[in-house]
């Protein structure tokens, strides 16, 4: 009697198994409309900005007509700017940089914020303390005005840009980290490996992180969407590598003459919107995808 | 503890963060390629090495690290935040001077987030699924996505470009010849269009938590007693229901005072506003370092003025709340 009841049993726990928790969530993410929006919208960009150059072949810096000329006259999509330079060429090479520093910027505050809150979480006691109190500082220090500094006293480059947008940008990420850590920390299956005398950083990194990662991944998506709005208000005040095309440079050096030609300054400005709304649709996406039980919020 | 002592403490931590903002300032400055000695030697049309030891040791250059940083910490202590040879004035008069146009963008816009998120927040709130919870989740996609300065620019296209309305920036009218109310509406009237744009990266946030603390609070058990009196249902929302949901949206706008000032630097700028933003602005590109750090410093010191504001005012609308 017993017998063939296990063999069901089991056979039922097979079929469960063969569904990987990562095709599970794929299965969530897609049909969620809202985020593969984003996705469709993030990747039509993306083409344009880094496939753009190959087939709109025009210099962004080169002036090629009268500035000013409104869009879609004389064969210019978007129209010239100031310097009678060409928008679209200009939104093409823009882009490009946008989304790179966004990127790199968000991998130096996670990096940071996942070390930070990992060590916060795991070790807890005066360890925490000191690294929790040194996130506080930067929630007093207006952020915008503090890389505003580091990049005044240290010049205007891409990489100290990018430097300065990441280094303010990490409490929240190392806030996400350490309340997952905190969590993990007391679970079962962290207390068996301790108990089988595994080293700290083993634990932290091969242990808990793997299982702390869905909410880290949210927040990372997110910091990449306010790490391009943050360079876009850096070069918008003219703090950004004046010899590199952004969409904030574009604003920026344009914005002197928003009377006489709003679309200059409202075109990038839209890439911008477009590009971080793309970003936080696929975050939420992610988060209800990662977090499943979230989802009756 | 009582709330004295608790406020006490607040001060007190937040006298070590401003000293902590100090330090970080000095390792900055002293990090940073050039001194003073090379920017006065550069406008004296350069200077050989034993002059410029002689400017260093008259400026106190040449004194080991810890002695420094004591001598810039007193001297702050005492508000003396340097002198800013571009202006040539001290900077404390120059921030003093521009402080309270950014202070009254700043409140002004926090104050008008505040309102319209809680009563969107309510609204939607109302009907969780309703068309006012459609707008709440649209505008806060909208609030992340958009760049703070286009928002502001649309606005200028909008209301000073296509429908004349209002003035394109500055602070007031400076041919206006009336009385002081006059003056008063002016500034109003010049204070609109910065604050709105400043104030529409925060309505968004603080809508969606309005609605969610609201939610949380409607489903609690003493709601259900009052209305099981009979208490009516207009009564229940804003008179039990609201006070709670408050809180947390108190809680997280006193939080966001550093994120407002980040805001104000860019929307002072899109309007011409002569605030502590704009003079960051002129300062760097001037290469004024003392007014830099001196701005860098005083804003931090609004935050914590504001946070521990916020401290006391959630406490007081919450009076189970302990500990901050």
């Amino acid at each position: 009697m017993s017998e063939p009841v296990q063999t069901n049993n089991t056979e039922s726990i097979e079929a469960i198994e063969t569904i990987s928790p990562w095709r599970e969530m794929a299965g969530i993410f897609f049909r969620n409309y809202e985020a593969v929006f984003g996705l469709v919208l993030l990747v039509s960009i993306m083409v344009f900005t880094f496939i753009g150059p190959f087939v709109y072949t025009t210099d962004p810096f080169e002036m090629v007509w009268a500035p000013f000329t409104r869009p879609g006259q004389e064969g210019f999509l978007f129209g010239t700017d100031y310097l009678g330079r060409d928008i679209l060429a200009e939104m093409i090479a823009g882009g490009q940089v946008s989304i790179a520093i966004g990127l790199a910027a968000a991998a130096i505050s996670v990096v940071i914020g996942v070390c930070i809150g990992a060590f916060a979480g795991y070790y807890g006691g005066i360890v925490e303390e000191a690294l929790m109190r040194s996130t506080e500082f930067f929630q007093v220090l207006p952020t915008l005005l503090f890389s505003m500094v580091i990049v005044a006293l240290f010049g205007a480059s891409l990489l100290t840009v990018t430097f300065a947008i990441g280094i303010v940008s990490w409490p929240a990420v190392a806030r996400v980290t350490r309340t997952e850590f905190l969590r993990i920390r007391e679970l079962e299956y962290v207390r068996a490996a301790r108990s089988g005398s595994a080293k700290d950083g083993y634990l932290i990194f091969r242990v808990i992180l793997p299982n702390a990662l869905p909410p880290i991944i949210v927040q990372a998506n997110l910091m990449v969407g306010s790490a391009i709005l943050f360079e876009a208000a850096l070069s918008f005040l003219n703090l950004s590598d004046p010899n590199v095309m952004s969409w904030g440079q574009v604003i920026g050096s344009n914005r002197t003459y928003i009377l006489d030609a709003g679309f200059a300054v409202a075109i990038p400005g839209f890439a911008i919107f477009l590009t971080v709304l793309a970003i936080s649709l696929i975050g939420d996406g992610l988060n209800d995808a990662l977090n499943p039980r979230l989802r009756q919020r | 503890m009582n709330f004295w002592r608790l406020t006490a403490k607040r001060i007190g931590y937040g006298l070590l963060l401003l000293v902590a903002v100090l330090v970080l300032n000095f390792i900055l400055m002293s990090l940073a390629p050039g001194d003073i000695a090379d920017t006065i030697a550069g406008e004296m049309g350069g200077a050989n090495e034993t002059m410029l030891a002689e400017i260093r040791a008259s400026y106190g250059l040449d004194q080991p690290f810890h002695i420094q940083l004591w001598r810039y910490l007193s001297k702050v202590a005492v508000l003396d935040l340097g002198f800013s040879y571009f202006y040539n004035t001290p900077v404390i008069t120059l921030i003093l001077e521009k402080l309270p146009a950014t202070l009254l963008l700043v409140f002004s816009a926090q104050i008008l987030a505040i309102t319209i998120g809680i009563i969107l927040g309510v609204i939607a709130a109302k009907k969780p699924n309703g068309f006012f919870s459609l707008v709440v989740t649209l505008l806060s996609l909208f609030g992340f996505a958009a760049p703070v300065f286009w928002t502001g620019i649309l606005l200028i296209i909008l209301f000073v470009s296509i429908f004349p309305i209002f003035p394109i920036g500055g602070l007031m009218d400076v041919t206006l010849d009336g009385s002081w109310w006059q003056h008063v509406l002016d500034v109003l009237y010049h204070l609109t269009l910065p604050m709105i744009t400043l104030a529409s990266i925060f309505i968004a946030l603080y809508s969606r938590l309005a609605r969610a603390s609201m939610l949380e609070v409607l489903g609690a058990d003493y709601i259900r007693t009052a209305r099981a009196k009979g208490v009516p249902e207009r009564s229940v929302l804003y008179r039990h229901a609201l006070r709670n949901a408050m809180t947390p949206v108190v809680t997280v706008a006193g939080l966001q005072f550093s994120a407002v000032i980040s805001g104000a630097v860019v929307v002072e700028t899109v309007f011409s506003w002569p605030g502590l933003g704009s003079l960051a602005l002129h300062a760097i590109v001037a290469r004024d370092t003392p007014t830099i750090m001196g701005i860098l410093f005083f804003s931090s010191l609004v935050v914590v003025v504001f946070n521990i504001l916020t401290d006391v005012i959630v406490r007081l609308l919450d009076p189970r709340i302990k500990s901050g």
